[in-house]
Parts: structure tokens; C-alpha cells; sequence
């Protein structure tokens, strides 16, 4: 909302400065977002009258003029298309200067164009700052006096100030409103324009019924016959309304926005002799049509509130008017519409219809409901100034009519809610300073009556915060010192998701955060035929679906590091992933890396070797560690899709549930994104990552450590988890270590067999192992290998 | 029979001549070991005349003591010799750089957020996280922003499916927390949420920690207490914090906190587009409907609540000039934050 600082102390003499009245507006919480003269700064330019207009000798686009300029006449050469002998135009005299914006002001002097002296130049709107663009020289008035400084002629020394309103005031769209508070903040008196009642001419009214008696409280019509439409709304409006954001159109329109900017009041107008029969205040039929002033059909759904005819819709009811039944050159009669609709009927339907309009602005906000005869004789006694014309009387319809609410304030409450103690009589003034009417007080609370207009205030709450406004938030105190201590419930068990964090750290891995919806397309490449949920209102296509897996967005920023010559890359990132299950939305956290490139940095020694997918392993096992429970995961090789077939291994817990997946990017992927080097990639469930075994501790051994290393040679196809697990199951129950130190294949071992090195350790709590005992048990495991596997100890 | 001065001389020389400590162990052994020669001389004492024994005893003993003295010297120096050689082969250039893996680095959101839960945990504040699909009640309803409220045009959301949303803010998560626990309640909601909206100063999902501080008798007072504390902790700077009323659906009194602005301390410059204040949170007395909707006792308790963008105090703090670098994840910028 732009208003104009002059207008505004038209209103209330507040005394500020402008920086003042800025401030105390953002402090009472109407914030200004911006001050901006009305004019560009200049000097020298004054009104003048061009006399004479002649073709420039030697240019088609330009004219000499004689202009006079309140004492000389002054031969002025001109390229504006809309110049005429007698037109009014503001004239830069030789010497003035204008800002331009650029570093230097422009200084007009004499000059030849063409060869034809010129001495001064007309000047448009556009060059003087009053409007962005303007086809030709800006016409004054025909009483504009001759010669008079043009600055103070238009009077603009003044300021528009842009004021960025919340929601909850629509009482202040409008100057009465901000004048209203600013007279609060100032405690300065508000000095409203008298508003006297047009006396009707003829008899003439149009019938009105409202039936949609909960959306419509109130609607008043007017007719207006024999108006001249042709004549021009007067400078100081025009003025007003340009520094109030809005362009001069013609006197109907000016005068509606007038008011609207004035009081807040939205109003419309008909070419009276659309209209057929009567005017109804309904809810739509489902699917009735209305072509609508800016030209768009529109379908109307039953919800929405119409103002209709005797045949039709003729407006969408505190949105926008019609197009067959608006005003234009040819018409004759007006019928003048001022009306209060209920904000809940209004609301959210122009937004519905992809419309947003100046009055549904202000009706779901709230507009005064007691304001609409008030506007009506204003915009009937400005029309008629302009327009002429004969006023019928008003026609005022009802519906249910909202009442005043009385609201209740203890003043207790305003030291628990505040802080701080604002006496009762301060109370009492700030609100009844704000329009609210004491309607009770004691010693433990005030009973007031909201205002018409304030659509905010309902319950204690609202008015502790009118008071705590206008009292100023800077003098509440700052205080912190809240309750006991409490002590936090930790738990020993679980591990906080940023020790995860710390440890992909300390492992080389780079965080990413990546957004959560993706390229649908994307996402089936790598996921499959799993559903990833579509947004119904996507920012962008690429951006149209939500994630059900970490990877995408891994690989994505992984491109889009490749593409810069960083191919080098351990990323990883958590978050959650989304999926439909049935009816059920699953949102399921997970942590998620990407490893591509060397193992190691590549460095002066080191940095040759590929990183391969027991890099990757060996990393999400140190995750999978640190709750301690390692040992109830296994490993098992699955075919998931994105993945490389045979190098894909499914992790689950002792229960068989899934804990995550790792493996490499499958071949085809990398190539259809075209990646130029393996990737290896894990995804794991964060809820199974973050439970911790609790420490327990067993005694410590005296005796003697025994360790034996065996080779067997085995069938390529067996795995090392199955030769662990048999091999662990015959070792006995004293075994405390066994590793695999050594796979090999090659020249020295029959094709399809590999031989595998094992490294196995015993310690009995209470007495030392002997050679023999060792011997057995290693006799066992080479018996069960043979058995089961038909495996040999290799020579 | 031989001299021991000769012997000792002839010793002497060959010791001067040993390289290696293994050689001159060989010279211990030949001149003075078992059979060695030494050994010999002494042997022999027994077929001199009685009373030259001692004498020449002497004698002996002498030079051998002396041999002995000159091998350990001489042991000295080679061991000296030798340990020279291994340091001198031994010797690095300790200026090439370590064997390592390459640095891993948390993103500049996950450090501001654990910067700003840190602080508050301080404070006693716990940390609750929620669901990002919302339905309506939750995201807008419970919080006091009804169908076609105004308010919700500030919220530009994105819809997954009737009824659901994708949360518009982390507010929802003190609603579940509200619903489900009993006063005092006392804690932060970090985490992603997502607006309908794209362009310089606005990403489409973004990050917000919102704090909720509920109990018997809390004011206005403690809400600005809170804030500035938390602010000056964040920024490890006391600056100046003002309170703006303003307006959001499930506060009341709502503020705007603008702080004096860092970069300028307060002189105006580009970065608070010359104000000298930089908006970096809303916040506000908690509205009693959003209480009472979410089972809390309004007559006994009262709360306050507070929002910031994470994306916004890292901006200031780390001085990154464009939103969009946080989720490119351009290695060039997450690389700055380790």
C-alpha cells in the first residue's frame, strides 16, 4: 500500500518529521517498506502556455513553438506528438536543471536543433520523475496559472511512502485508517473531510435483494442519470491517485479508486442501462459464466458470491465487475454499488480464479461495516463535481448485519502476558484512542467495544497486543530468567545423527544437501518402477517429484562437480525419502554416500588406486559400528536396482530387516548420465544406524593368547561370510579373533577355485590352551570345510 | 717370550684400523678372549723367575686394561660412526605433505544448525523433528491459519495431495510435540521446509529452526530476554536487537526481531541495505487458540515462540552473498566451510 505523505497530513498534523512518521508507523507495526519523492528533483521549470505551433523546416517529427512564459514569449523547439497551440505544459526554462538519476543533473540551455534555435524545452511527465513512462508533454489544466513554479503548482514537495501491511490490518488499507493511527501515535486530533448527504433529484431506485443473507451483511445502490463522461477528473485527484500507485483512467473509475484509497471502501459502478430488471446478491449457480472486466471468461463454482441481474451475473461480488455491464464512453446512467461482504465469503476465492484484485484485497481483510453509506454520499458528491449528473436516492439492502463484539481485558493478564504493568488509566486511554468504546472497567478489568473496522480484535489476547503496540515494544523488558533447572533425558543407547556426521567426516566425506523433490525422470533411472509422490504444483518439471532415494541427488551433485574438473568425490548427505505405501505417506530417514575416484588424494605417494567397492564397505561398516553391533549384520548380495549386479550387498539385522543397501552404480546408469568412472554408492536406514549397544564388560583373561593361521583351497563361488560362519561354529567356544588375511587366485591355484588365508585366536579365561587341544579344533574346521565345501588345506 | 708393550702396540694398531664394531669384536676376542693372546702372556707368567712375576703381572694387566679402554673408545666411535650414517641416510623432507585422506567437511547448514541447538541446549531446550508431508491441521489449522486465511497467501505451498502439504515451516512439529506431551514444554525444531517460491533471495525448500518455551507465568519480557541472548551468542557479538510488532496467525503479540546489523555494526551498508539493521526472526507470544488446540491449559500456562532462516544467519555469519550456493553443492564452496 503506497500512500502520500502530504495527503496524509491533510489528515493529521502529527508534527513528525518524515523520518519520524516512518518510524513510529514501523514500530506501531505498519512497516515502511520504502520512501520515494513524488517527483524527480529539478529546478527552473515552470507552467507555461504554448501559444503557436509550426512545422520544423528541416524535421518531419518536430515543431516550433511559441511559449509564453508568464512575461516572454520564448521560440521553443519540440518533438512531442500531442503538442497544440493553447495546451498548458510545464516549460524548463533556460538554466533549469533536472535529476536524472545519472551523476550529472541535465541543464537545459540554448540550443540549435536542426538549425532552429530552441530556448527551453516542454517537458512530459516522464522526465520530471511524476510517472514511469508518458507518451508526449503532459497537459495541464486550462486554469493553470502562466508562469507559476510548476513544483509548487502541483505541490510536490511531498513523499510516497510504501507501507508493507500484514494481514490482520486491513482497517489501514485506506488513508482513514492510517491516519486513524498515526493521530493514536502522535496524540494528535484526525481530521476527516465533512461528508454531507447528496439530496436525490429524481425518485428513481433499482431493486435490490439479497439472498445470500450471511455473505452479503449490507449492499447499497445508487442511480445516477445523464452523466458526461467525457470531462477529466481534476488535477488534485489525479495527483493523489498516481501517489497512491494508481494511473488516472476516467472519472468513474478515478472516483471509485478515490475512495477506495481514501476510506478503504471498495465501490463499483454499471452502465445502468445493462442492467436488467434487478439487482440480486446470490452465490453462483455450479458452472455459471461471467466474462469479467479484464476480459477472462470464468466459470464460477458454487461458493463464490455473485451480484447478479435479473438474468444474469454481472460481478464476481467483491472481486471484480463484469464486462457487460461496465461502464464505457457511451454511457449514460450509472448504478453506483457500495457494499459490505462478510471477509469469510470473500476469501481465497479471487486467489481460486487466479485473480487479484484491490477489493477482494480489502474484503477478505475486513472493510468497515458501517462505512458503506458514508462512501456512497463521498463518491456520489465527487462524481457529480466531475461528471454532473441527477442522483436518485439511496437504496441500502440487508442481510445479517455483524455485530460489535465486547471484549473483556483483566489487568492481571497484562503483567503475566507482558512483563510489565501499564496502569489502568493508560489502558483505558490507548484504547479508547484506538476507537474502542469503554463500555465497563473495575479494579480487575476494562470492558470495551471493538470498532467496526477492526476485524482483528476478538478476544483478551488481541487487545493485550494493541496495548503492548501502541505502548511500545521497546518498553517491555528484557527478562531470562525462566523456571528451575531441568536436566535433559539422555539416552546412552542411542546415538545423535551428527556423531554419524562427524565420523563420514573424519572418513573424508563431504556433506551436500540437496533439495528434496527431483526430475521425475531421474528418479525412475535410478529407482525404478518404485512411485516417487509427484507434487500437485511443482516449482519447475525438474523439480517435480519427491525423493525416495539419497541417490539422486548424490549423483547430481556429483555431476555437477565432474562437469567442473572435480571427479575426485566422497559426498554424503541425510535426510528423509518419501514413499506411498497404499493410503500411507512413509517418510523414512536415511543416510546416504557417494564414493568416485582414487582411494586416496592422488599425492606425490599414493593416490593411484581406484576406489572400488570394499572402499566403500569398509566405510559403511565403520558407521555401522558405532552402535556396537556390528555382529548382528550381515551382509548379503542382492540384485537392487541402480546397482551393479554383482557388486550390490544388502545389509540386514539380526531380524532380517533391512538396514541399507551398498554397491556400484549400475554400469548402464553411469553411462546414460554420462559419468566417465565407477561410482559407489550406500543408502542406509538412519533409525537402524542410530541404536547403541549399552557397554558391558567381561573379565579379563591371564592366560596365554594362542593364534594359528590355515589356507584352504576352495571353490571360487563359496563366500567368505559362509566359510567365516562355518569356520567360527567349529573353532569352539574359546575363539576370540578370526580374520581372513589373505584371498587368492591365480597361477598357483586350479582355474574356479581361490585359496583363502584365515588368522584364528583363542585364550581361555582360567587356563592355557594346549598344542594338542589347538591342533583338534583346527582338525575340526579343515573336516567341516571338507564336508561342507569340499575345500582342502593347501599345501 | 713377547713383550706386552709390543703386543699392546701391535693391538693398538690394528684396533686403530678396525671399521666395524664387528671386526673389533674379533680383536677383543684375539687379544684378549680365552685363547687370545693377552691370555697367552699371562699364561706364561708361571715360567718366569718368582720374582719378576708381580712385575711383569703387572706389566700385563697394564696393557690390558689400556687395550681394553682403547676397544671400548674405539666401540664409541664406530657406534657414533654408525648411528651418523643411519641419520644422515634417514634424512625426509619434511616438507612434502602428509599421507591422508582428503578432508571431509559437514555443509555450512548442518554447522549453523548444530551451532544454534548447541546453544540452546545450553539453555535446556530439547530438539524435536517432525515429519516433512503434513497434513493441513497440523502445517496450518492448529495453528490458528484457517482455510483461505490471508495469512496463507504468505505461504506459498506446495501440495502433495488433498489435505496434505509439504510443510510450510517446522511449527507443525511443536503442535505433534504439544499434542502429545504435557507442559512445561521447552524446545527447538530445526529442520527443511519448503515454500512455492524461486528467485534471488528465495529458494523453493530452505531451513528454519522455531523454538517453543511453554510454563506457568511466561511474558513478553522473557521472549525478548530469550532472543537477544541467543542472538549476541550466535554472533559472538552484543549488538543492538529491536522488536517490531508484526503479525503472524499463531502469535500474539507477534514481533519482527531486527538486530543491529554486524557487517556495519550498525552504520548502514549494502548488506542492511543501509538501515543499519539486518531482519533475522519473527517471533511472538504463543496465541492462546493454538494452545487450547493443542490441549494446553491457557488460564496455567502461556509460551512464546520463535522462527529464523538458517539459510539467512549463515549468510551473515559466513558472508555468502547467494542463496543458491547452499544447494548446488559446488565442492569450490562447501570446501570454504572445513
Amino acid at each position: 500500500m503506497i500512500i502520500s505523505e502530504s495527503w496524509l497530513r491533510e489528515w493529521v498534523d502529527s508534527g513528525l518529521t518524515t523520518d519520524e512518521l516512518a518510524a513510529s508507523l514501523t514500530m506501531a507495526g505498519l512497516e515502511v517498506d520504502g520512501i520515494a519523492p513524488v517527483a524527480r528533483e529539478f529546478s527552473g521549470i515552470i507552467v507555461a502556455e504554448v501559444r503557436q505551433v509550426t512545422q520544423h523546416p528541416d524535421a518531419d517529427k518536430l515543431r516550433v513553438c511559441s511559449v509564453f512564459d508568464g512575461e516572454h514569449k520564448q521560440q521553443v523547439v519540440c518533438g512531442a506528438p500531442n503538442v497544440v497551440p493553447g495546451m498548458k505544459a510545464p516549460f524548463a526554462t533556460v538554466g533549469a536543471t533536472i535529476e536524472t538519476g545519472q551523476s550529472k543533473p541535465l541543464k537545459i540551455t540554448k540550443a540549435k536543433l536542426r538549425g532552429v534555435e530552441s530556448h527551453g524545452m516542454l517537458c512530459s511527465a516522464e522526465e520530471l520523475g511524476l510517472e514511469e513512462s508518458s507518451e508526449g508533454l503532459m497537459e495541464l489544466p486550462s486554469d493553470a496559472p502562466v508562469g507559476q513554479n510548476f513544483r509548487a503548482y502541483l505541490q510536490l514537495s511531498d513523499s510516497m511512502i510504501e507501507l508493507d501491511l500484514t494481514p490482520n490490518r486491513g482497517d489501514c488499507l485506506g488513508m482513514r485508517g492510517i491516519a486513524r493511527e498515526v493521530g493514536v501515535l502522535s496524540r494528535k486530533e484526525v481530521c476527516e473531510p465533512a461528508v454531507n448527504a447528496v439530496e436525490p433529484v429524481h425518485a428513481e431506485e433499482f431493486p435490490v435483494t439479497i439472498s445470500a443473507t450471511e455473505a452479503c451483511p449490507r449492499y447499497l445502490g445508487r442511480v445516477i442519470r445523464n452523466v458526461k463522461l467525457n470531462a477529466r477528473s481534476p488535477l488534485w485527484m489525479q495527483e493523489k491517485l498516481r501517489r497512491s500507485g494508481l494511473r488516472s483512467i476516467d472519472p468513474i473509475v478515478d472516483v471509485t479508486n478515490f475512495v477506495l484509497m481514501e476510506m478503504g471502501q471498495p465501490m463499483h459502478a454499471f452502465d445502468f442501462e445493462k442492467l436488467s430488471g434487478k439487482i440480486c446478491v446470490r452465490m453462483a449457480d455450479d458452472g455459471e459464466v461471467i466474462t469479467l472486466l479484464d476480459g477472462k471468461e470464468i466459470a464460477l463454482s458454487a461458493d463464490t458470491l455473485v451480484i447478479a441481474d435479473a438474468e444474469k451475473p454481472v460481478a464476481m461480488a467483491g472481486v471484480m465487475g463484469g464486462l457487460a455491464t461496465a461502464v464505457s464512453d457511451a454511457t449514460k446512467h450509472v448504478f453506483l454499488e457500495c457494499a459490505f461482504f462478510a471477509p469469510l465469503s470473500i476469501a481465497g476465492r479471487a486467489r481460486a480464479y487466479g485473480l487479484h484484485t484491490d477489493a477482494a484485497h480489502r474484503y477478505e481483510r475486513g472493510v468497515d461495516f458501517e462505512l458503506q453509506r458514508r462512501a456512497m454520499e463521498r463518491a456520489t458528491a465527487l462524481l457529480l463535481e466531475i461528471v454532473g449528473g441527477e442522483p436518485g436516492p439511496i437504496t441500502e439492502a440487508f442481510g445479517t448485519l455483524p455485530e460489535r463484539n465486547t471484549v473483556r481485558l483483566r489487568f492481571a493478564s497484562i503483567k503475566k502476558d507482558l512483563g510489565v504493568t501499564i496502569s489502568a488509566q493508560e489502558v483505558a486511554e490507548i484504547l479508547s484512542r484506538l476507537g474502542f468504546v469503554i463500555t465497563a472497567q473495575d479494579n480487575q478489568s476494562i470492558e470495551v467495544e471493538v470498532p467496526s473496522y477492526r476485524f482483528d480484535v476478538s478476544i483478551e489476547a488481541d487487545l493485550i497486543e494493541e496495548l503492548a503496540r501502541i505502548f511500545g515494544y521497546d518498553n517491555i523488558p528484557r527478562t531470562a530468567g525462566l523456571s528451575a533447572q531441568r536436566f535433559p533425558k539422555s539416552s546412552e543407547t542411542t546415538i545423535e545423527t551428527n556423531r554419524l556426521r562427524e565420523h563420514l567426516v573424519a572418513l573424508g566425506y563431504q556433506e551436500i544437501i540437496s533439495y528434496s523433490f527431483i526430475d521425475p525422470a531421474l528418479s525412475e533411472l535410478i529407482t525404478g518402477s518404485q512411485q516417487a509422490i509427484p507434487l500437485q504444483n511443482p516449482i519447475s518439471e525438474e523439480m517435480g517429484v519427491m525423493r525416495c532415494s539419497l541417490l539422486p541427488g548424490l549423483l547430481s551433485s556429483y555431476q555437477h562437480n565432474a562437469n567442473r574438473q572435480h571427479e575426485r568425490l566422497r559426498f554424503f548427505e541425510t535426510g528423509l525419502v518419501f514413499q506411498r505405501n497404499g493410503e500411507e505417506i512413509q517418510q523414512e530417514a536415511r543416510v546416504g554416500g557417494l564414493i568416485a575416484g582414487s582411494q586416496l588424494p592422488k599425492s606425490w605417494s599414493n593416490g593411484r588406486d581406484q576406489s572400488d567397492f570394499y572402499d566403500l564397505k569398509g566405510d559403511v561398516e565403520v558407521l555401522l559400528g558405532l552402535g556396537g553391533k556390528t555382529g548382528q549384520l550381515s551382509f548379503f548380495p542382492v540384485a537392487e536396482c541402480g546397482y551393479h549386479p554383482g557388486q550390490c550387498a544388502e545389509i540386514r539385522n539380526s531380524e532380517g530387516e533391512r538396514v541399507g543397501v551398498l554397491g556400484a552404480l549400475h554400469p548402464a546408469i553411469q553411462r546414460k548420465l554420462d559419468l566417465d568412472q565407477s561410482i559407489f554408492v550406500f543408502e542406509l536406514r538412519l533409525v537402524a544406524l542410530l541404536e547403541a549397544r549399552m557397554p558391558q564388560v567381561s573379565a579379563l583373561s591371564k592366560y596365554p593368547e594362542v593364534q594359528r593361521d590355515m589356507a584352504i583351497v576352495i571353490d571360487e563361488a563359496v563366500s567368505a561370510d559362509s566359510i567365516i560362519n562355518l569356520v567360527r561354529a567349529s573353532a569352539g567356544e574359546f575363539l576370540t579373533d578370526l580374520r581372513i588375511f589373505d584371498v587368492y587366485q591365480g597361477d598357483a591355484i586350479a582355474k574356479g577355485q581361490k585359496s583363502v588365508a584365515l588368522g584364528l585366536t583363542w585364550q581361555h579365561p582360567s587356563r592355557t590352551l594346549s598344542d594338542e587341544e589347538i591342533t583338534a579344533i583346527i582338525g575340526n574346521c579343515v573336516n567341516a570345510l571338507q564336508e561342507q565345501f569340499n575345500a582342502d588345506l593347501r599345501k | 717370550m713377547v713383550d706386552s708393550e709390543a703386543l699392546l702396540a701391535e693391538a693398538l694398531l690394528d684396533i686403530e684400523r678396525a671399521s666395524d664394531e664387528k671386526s673389533l669384536d674379533a680383536l677383543r676376542v684375539q687379544y684378549l678372549g680365552k685363547k687370545g693372546s693377552f691370555t697367552d702372556l699371562l699364561k706364561r707368567l708361571g715360567k718366569l723367575p718368582a720374582e719378576q712375576r708381580p712385575v711383569a703381572g703387572e706389566q700385563i694387566n697394564l696393557a690390558k686394561k689400556n687395550l681394553q679402554q682403547a676397544l671400548e673408545l674405539k666401540r664409541n666411535d664406530l657406534i657414533a660412526h654408525a648411528l651418523n650414517e643411519q641419520l644422515e641416510a634417514g634424512r625426509l623432507d619434511v616438507t612434502l605433505p602428509g599421507r591422508r585422506q582428503s578432508p571431509g567437511g559437514l555443509h555450512p547448514i548442518t554447522m549453523s544448525i548444530e551451532r544454534i541447538k548447541s546453544i540452546f541446549a545450553g539453555a535446556g531446550y530439547d530438539v524435536a523433528e517432525g515429519p516433512e508431508i503434513e497434513d493441513d491441521y497440523h502445517n496450518f489449522e492448529a495453528l490458528n491459519i484457517p482455510a483461505h486465511h490471508p495469512a496463507r497467501a504468505m505461504h506459498d505451498t506446495f501440495y502433495v495431495s488433498p489435505g496434505n502439504v509439504l510443510r510450510t515451516h517446522t511449527s507443525p512439529v511443536q503442535v505433534h510435540v504439544m499434542e502429545t506431551g504435557q507442559p512445561p514444554f521447552r524446545m527447538i525444531c530445526p529442520g527443511r521446509v519448503y515454500r512455492c517460491d524461486s528467485d534471488l533471495t528465495h529458494t523453493p525448500m530452505f531451513h528454519q529452526v522455531e523454538g517453543l518455551l511453554v510454563d506457568e507465568s511466561v511474558s513478553m519480557a522473557d521472549l525478548k530476554g530469550t532472543v537477544v541472548e541467543f542472538l549476541q551468542a550466535y554472533f559472538e557479538v552484543e549488538m543492538p536487537v529491536r522488536f517490531r510488532p508484526s503479525y503472524f496467525p499463531f502469535t500474539e503479540p507477534s514481533a519482527e526481531v531486527d538486530m543491529g546489523c554486524v557487517s556495519c555494526e550498525g552504520k548502514g551498508c549494502r548488506i542492511c541495505g543501509h538501515t543499519g539493521w539486518l531482519e533475522v526472526m519473527g517471533c511472538g507470544m504463543v496465541h492462546p487458540k493454538v494452545l487450547e488446540m493443542s490441549g494446553v491449559d491457557t488460564e496455567i500456562y502461556s509460551g512464546f515462540a520463535f522462527g529464523m532462516g538458517v539459510e539467512r544467519l549463515a549468510m551473515l555469519r559466513y558472508g555468502v552473498g547467494d542463496l543458491r550456493l547452499y544447494f548446488e553443492n559446488d565442492i569450490r564452496f562447501l570446501r570454504q566451510f572445513n
